[in-house]
């Protein structure tokens, strides 16, 4: 029933807000329209007339609020990509995203488990579970850490480097890998993407062909993307100009480049952040299969 | 013919416009989406898997597509038709206000053929020239041509017996059905319905 799912979602969205209030987050607003988004290969931003885009994520604002000093911040915002629009996706959504100074991934990836435990335990008190398709997963299990390159040789059966020179990166991932994890009965944190992946992530130390990025998924739903952020402004503005350079040959629109992003990036102490699909959350907390049971009303029914 | 050619180059469809109900064209064969889904794996290359019916043999398909590819829509068109006259395994139909023949093969009738008796009318599914489907009325009016006597006092038990009706089907009716009755079966099931008094 859709007046019990927003039940649900109203109690998500304070069990959210309590949990980062409680640790000391800074609750933050930043402008929804932007003259420029981080441009990203796959990533379509919603475009106005006025030229100035919706945001597809707030990373840009947040990581200039860390770069003029704050910590720890979080945000529960809209954000718009055109053209998404499927079971799991909606053009306009909510993301929770949280940033946090003198961090890196595996602080967040402590935080993901403290936070989807609070929203259970808070929300789902008598059933403290998470569903999806039929499946319960445990957050207060013992969570599975996969790199990706031993989730595409253990469940893929191939090696994640030739899945991406051959284009077949996202058919495996999603026809193959995605299942198998669908098929843990706790959380999956699948880390270490190769660095063509992560766009605005910092690579590991001892191997740049990695980035230390990571991906939450429950029940085999991908629920949140985290990272250690890249803070070199020279190496961001090159990715920037890579993306558009591949958007270009795509027959893609080429992006503006977001200046005053990178005029302060290289302020920005070492930090993490990672956006968290809320939606979603709703969807693993109701047991809703669709997106459209989680939201007040669809595109379709406007 | 009526809807046909009038789709140019610029009306194809684009990945966009997949959803469930869309007919396209593949390998020169019409097709139904059954299923979609819009996937996108986190900073990925979105993909548009499909589950499609091909229209014609009813086989499945699964496809899935990336952004830029394009599909040729798939007109198609129903128009009421009249039986006329089976000629081994063809059955010839003809539009009444064009006089318009269309022959069908009996694998492409399926179940229908039990029910054709010459001048029913049914709504013929035609690709360009092609007859690929059939929908007939939910019931139809066909007499008993055989079946056995319906024993007074029999005990065991059965409440019904077979029939062969006009079109030569088999069918299960109960057992006060006589030789010449005019009976209603139900075309999506197959089953006796009532019978036609008088």
């Amino acid at each position: 029933m859709k007046s019990d799912a927003l039940w649900l979602r109203a109690q998500i969205m304070k069990a959210v807000r309590d949990f980062f209030w409680e640790r000391g987050f800074l609750e933050v607003e930043t402008p929804l329209l932007i003259p420029a988004n981080a441009p990203e290969e796959h990533i379509n931003p919603v475009i106005t007339t006025s030229s100035w885009q919706l945001q597809t994520s707030p990373e840009i604002c947040m990581k200039r609020l860390l770069s003029a000093g704050h910590r720890k911040l979080f945000q529960i915002s809209r954000c718009w990509r055109s053209d998404e629009r499927g079971s799991r996706h909606l053009s306009e959504f909510t993301m929770l995203e949280w940033y946090c100074a003198d961090c890196d991934y595996h602080t967040l990836m402590a935080d993901c488990e403290e936070l989807l435990q609070h929203v259970a335990r808070t929300c789902r008190p008598e059933n403290p579970f998470f569903e999806h398709k039929s499946a319960t997963i445990n957050p207060f299990a013992p969570w599975q850490r996969i790199t990706v390159q031993e989730a595409f040789a253990r469940f893929g059966d191939c090696e994640v480097w030739e899945c991406l020179r051959t284009g077949l990166y996202e058919e495996k991932l999603t026809a193959v890998i995605e299942p198998a994890l669908a098929g843990f009965a706790a959380p999956v944190i699948l880390l270490d993407y190769p660095a063509e992946l992560a766009a605005l992530a910092r690579v590991k130390p001892e191997n740049s062909n990695l980035a230390e990025r990571f991906e939450l998924y429950v029940g085999g739903l991908e629920l949140a993307n985290g990272f250690s952020e890249l803070n070199d402004p020279l190496e961001q503005r090159r990715r920037f100009e890579e993306a558009n350079a591949a958007r270009s040959r795509a027959g893609q629109s080429v992006l503006p480049v977001p200046e005053p992003f990178l005029d302060t990036l290289g302020s920005m102490p070492d930090s993490a952040g990672i956006a968290l699909g809320l939606d979603r959350l709703v969807m693993l907390t109701a047991g809703a299969d669709s997106i459209d049971d989680v939201v007040a009303f669809t595109p379709e029914e406007l | 013919m009526l809807f046909q050619n009038t789709l140019c180059e610029d009306h194809m469809y684009t990945v966009a416009d997949l959803k469930k109900g869309l007919k396209i064209i593949l390998d020169g064969d019409p097709y139904l989406v059954v299923a979609f889904d819009f996937v996108k794996p986190g900073k990925g290359q979105a993909l548009y898997r499909t589950k499609m019916r091909n229209m014609i043999n009813g086989s499945l398909l699964d496809r899935t597509y990336r952004s830029g590819e394009s599909f040729e829509p798939a007109s198609l068109e129903e128009r009421t038709m009249e039986f006329l006259y089976k000629e081994g395994d063809h059955y010839t139909f003809m539009d009444q206000q064009t006089y318009e023949q269309v022959v069908m093969e009996e694998e492409t009738l399926g179940d229908a053929k039990n029910y054709l008796l010459e001048n029913l009318k049914a709504e013929v599914m035609l690709f360009g020239e092609k007859a690929i489907g059939i929908s007939l009325p939910n019931f139809v009016n066909l007499r008993v041509t055989a079946t056995e006597q319906w024993a007074k006092g029999d005990t065991s038990g059965n409440d019904s017996k077979p029939a062969t009706v006009e079109t030569g089907y088999v069918l299960r009716v109960p057992p006060f059905i006589e030789e010449g009755e005019l009976i209603v079966i139900d075309t999506r099931t197959g089953e006796y319905s009532t019978r036609v008094k008088g």
